[in-house]
């Protein structure tokens, strides 16, 4: 075991240096320029020469990429060219709201995808069934930033129960356990959890009534196990494929929604990095690809692991 | 339902319940901006003009400031904290400007000549220790002819120019003034950014990145007709238009940038008040006049003017746009009378083009690069595809070369004949202006010598007399005259149809029925210092 962890962490090092080396190529081909969040339009040559060599942008791009790497392994990842605020600190800031929502949609999907799955995959072919199957599709196929908006006319500004944008009320400068704060929370979790709920209601209404189709079951049941016990048995053969799944979505809730944060107007990694792609702030654009892709790898390897501890076989 | 679940049902709806019995806090009045983030805090502000509106013209004061008082006359130069300024008629390139006496920043220092002396080296002396890149580069582009500050005593200031430039006030409005002792205190911008200290209406009270800044009023502030109405303003950034218009209907602010043209029935039937106003602000195709262009023909420029139902583009807007009679609004002093009227007349337009030989079966095929958004750029795509529709039927063939802001300004940043716009085939380019003075309505577009990167002059517009009227504006150093010049250099940019000109911007914004006191200026700036909520 301990050699398979060593082997994945040994891993991310390839993965990550290959994200950070894509994400600078692609910033670098695409057509726009930092300068643009600098200088004014009609800033004179002289101007934006004299502004590139502050910001090392007219050194050639080798120099750059690896003058960025060499600060990265200390742990500086720079200053944000568009704000001149550090850039570890822009990150782990947007980081926390992002995980805010990000653990409230995990949690919400699983609890509700996980029961649904099983409802479902439990009752093969019967009307609950059909009715969880027909969730799951909808909460995969339509727009969640749609839903969002929905949400937001109907709640906010219909009924006004709840808030329609921000982190907390006016003033707030941080989170407390109180209604005035949960209620922010409300919203966006609900819209941010629609598609992992639906993936993994269906992965876990696939897995389970797989299980349900396997000769073991016939013979727990000839043996007259009561059915509670036989749907233990079940779930446990069944739940490595869903933590497989729900460690992606995981990483992808981690990995923060650009579309729910920019509806709710939530501080999070999605709105940094979209707005980090419009000023063509590349500190910031590799700083926090370097940090989600990472992230990434940590969470799958988590899954994997648990995968690993509850399946034997997997172990085998 | 089991009883676990009722009790939670029962717990969220008396929560969601409360938020209708919340009283209102009159103190603090929100605003939803269309900045993605904080404007910087630190003197000259980024994200635009918007940055001006809500960081820089509330923190900070500039030696000349715009008028912002009536919504009914053009916005014009005040004195700000500079009580009078002139200059040596012997030597044109000198000023003298007279500073406010009694003056002073939000840390409690006095702001003097040396004040002055100290922003000006902060955004051009490299050497100096208050030296800032940033605004640097935002602030040194907007005050390009001023050479040297010279303290003569504590009041009075000189400052030098490189040649005679009767445009200095309108330069030196965009020129921020910082706080050095601020600055000697806490040893860096970023940590100025931070505690930041100008002699302004608001003072800055806290700040969380990318969520919202918080001021207060200055009960000290030097004008005491311009001492807030209100204890405290909050700032929020709300790029998303629909969240914005979402926050002001649900009662999470006050104020918003802005709303989208089909949100407003909805916000006028919630009872938000609309205000809009003239303000001098271009949508426009700027045509490429390089070599071999085929907007070098002047009758193509017109029949394109000609071909354009600015009326049925006001219609698409809701109303929110004013439709061009010219390069500025029909309401500036720089109007003038030209002869060419803009107006919708598709059969001229067509009689022109035929004059040429294009036809409806051989069209004149035209590549014009348009945003998805960007800064004053309105609603870009609805807008020109309604222009494509009505020039393609004066045989016009018209191109979109559809790209983002950021993409559309590295553009703009170059002549119509470099590379990256002749490659394409690109030879017409909208990026909206602002038309606030003399050099960002005329000299950067119409300037020979304006040509990227030397200016904004992307369609390397050559015309000796606009080049005469120009060098003749710049060195009239009587408002009055000078007003003269260059509605005579307008009259003549029009009719040459210099440019295809589409609409005019109104700045909409929607304000909650119990904000009170706002008067919407004919600017880019306003001011919020009468902005107030009542019961």
């Amino acid at each position: 075991m301990f050699s398979y962890i060593l082997r994945r962490v040994l891993y991310t090092i390839p993965i990550a240096l290959g994200v950070t080396v894509i994400c600078f190529l692609l910033v670098q081909l695409g057509p726009g320029d930092p300068i643009n969040a600098l200088l004014p339009e009609d800033a004179t040559q002289e101007m934006i020469d004299q502004v590139k060599a502050e910001y090392g942008l007219d050194k050639p791009l080798p120099v750059q990429y690896a003058t960025w790497l060499g600060h990265a392994l200390t742990g500086d990842l720079g200053t944000s060219i568009a704000t001149g605020r550090s850039v570890s600190t822009e990150i782990f800031s947007a980081l926390g709201n992002t995980l805010m929502l990000a653990f409230g949609g995990m949690l919400v999907s699983f609890v509700v995808g996980l029961t649904l799955g099983s409802i479902a995959g439990s009752r093969q072919g019967t009307l609950s069934d059909r009715v969880v199957t027909g969730f799951a599709v909808t909460g995969v196929s339509v727009p969640h930033y749609w839903i969002a908006i929905v949400l937001v006319a109907i709640f906010a500004v219909g009924l006004h129960w709840l808030p329609a944008m921000g982190m907390g009320p006016r003033g707030s400068t941080g989170f407390a356990l109180d209604w005035a704060h949960i209620q922010h929370f409300v919203l966006p979790i609900f819209a941010l959890s629609l598609i992992p709920t639906g993936i993994i209601a269906r992965s876990v209404r696939g897995s389970v009534s797989e299980t349900y189709g396997q000769d073991f079951v016939q013979t727990l049941r000839a043996k007259g196990m009561p059915e509670r016990q036989v749907f233990v048995h079940v779930a446990r053969n069944a739940c490595s494929a869903a933590i497989a799944v729900m460690g992606l979505q995981m990483a992808e809730l981690l990995g923060g929604s650009i579309l729910i944060e920019t509806v709710f107007v939530w501080p999070g990694t999605g709105q940094l990095l979209n707005n980090a792609i419009f000023m063509r702030d590349l500190p910031i654009l590799q700083g926090t690809i370097l940090i989600m892709a990472l992230i990434f790898v940590a969470t799958n390897l988590v899954a994997d692991i648990l995968q690993t501890l509850l399946d034997p076989r997997i172990r085998r | 339902m089991p009883r676990p679940l009722r009790t939670a049902a029962a717990i969220l709806a008396l929560s969601c319940a409360s938020n209708l019995a919340v009283a209102q806090d009159l103190s603090t009045f929100r605003v939803g901006m269309t900045a993605a983030d904080i404007p910087l805090t630190t003197g000259n502000p980024d994200q635009g003009f918007e940055g001006f509106r809500f960081m820089g013209l509330m923190l900070y004061d500039s030696l000349v400031e715009w008028d912002l008082s009536s919504a009914d006359k053009p916005s014009t130069l005040i004195p700000g904290l500079a009580t009078e300024w002139s200059v040596d008629p012997d030597d044109k390139t000198k000023w003298t400007f007279k500073l406010r006496q009694g003056v002073k920043f939000h840390d409690g220092s006095e702001f003097t000549a040396d004040a002055v002396v100290w922003n000006f080296d902060k955004v051009k002396d490299p050497d100096s220790p208050q030296y800032d890149p940033r605004q640097a580069g935002l602030a040194a582009a907007r005050i390009p002819s001023i050479v040297a500050v010279n303290k003569i005593d504590d009041y009075t200031v000189q400052i030098v120019t490189d040649v005679p430039d009767a445009f200095v006030p309108f330069q030196v409005s965009y020129w921020m003034m910082s706080s050095p002792a601020q600055f000697e205190k806490v040893g860096d911008w970023e940590a100025f950014a931070q505690a930041p200290s100008g002699t302004g209406p608001w003072k800055f009270v806290s700040m969380q990145p990318r969520k919202q800044v918080t001021m207060a009023r200055n009960p000290d502030y030097w004008d005491p007709d311009r001492v807030p109405a209100s204890d405290q303003v909050q700032l929020i950034p709300t790029p998303e238009a629909s969240s914005r218009t979402s926050a002001l209907l649900s009662g999470q602010v006050d104020w918003i940038e802005a709303p989208s043209p089909d949100a407003i029935p909805q916000l006028e039937g919630a009872g938000m008040q609309i205000v809009t106003n003239s303000y001098p602000h271009n949508w426009a195709i700027a045509p490429s006049r390089a070599a071999g262009s085929p907007w070098n023909e002047i009758d193509v420029r017109k029949a394109a003017n000609l071909c354009i139902d600015r009326q049925g583009i006001d219609q698409l807007l809701g109303g929110m746009s004013i439709p061009a009679e010219g390069h500025v609004t029909p309401d500036s002093p720089w109007f003038g009378q030209p002869t060419f009227k803009l107006g919708y007349e598709p059969d001229d337009a067509r009689s022109l083009m035929e004059q040429h030989g294009y036809t409806q079966d051989a069209p004149l095929h035209v590549k014009i690069a348009v945003s998805t958004s960007g800064s004053g750029q309105m609603q870009p795509l609805p807008m020109f595809q309604y222009i494509q529709s009505t020039l393609n039927q004066c045989h016009f063939d018209v191109e979109a070369e559809v790209m983002e802001w950021n993409a559309l300004l590295a553009l703009a940043r170059q002549s119509a004949e470099a590379p990256d716009s002749a490659d394409k085939g690109i030879n017409g380019i909208i990026v909206s202006r602002t038309l606030m003075d003399p050099y960002s309505a005329f000299t950067r577009l119409f300037d020979s010598h304006r040509v990227p990167p030397n200016g904004s002059n992307w369609g390397m517009v050559n015309d000796p007399e606009y080049d005469k009227l120009l060098k003749a504006a710049r060195e009239e150093f009587d408002p009055a005259k000078q007003d003269k010049i260059l509605s005579e250099l307008h009259e003549k940019v029009v009719d040459n149809a210099e440019w295809i000109w589409v609409t005019h911007d109104v700045n909409p914004r929607a304000l909650a029925p119990n904000l009170k006191g706002f008067v919407q200026a004919k600017n880019w700036f306003q001011d919020l210092t009468p902005v107030h909520l009542e019961e």
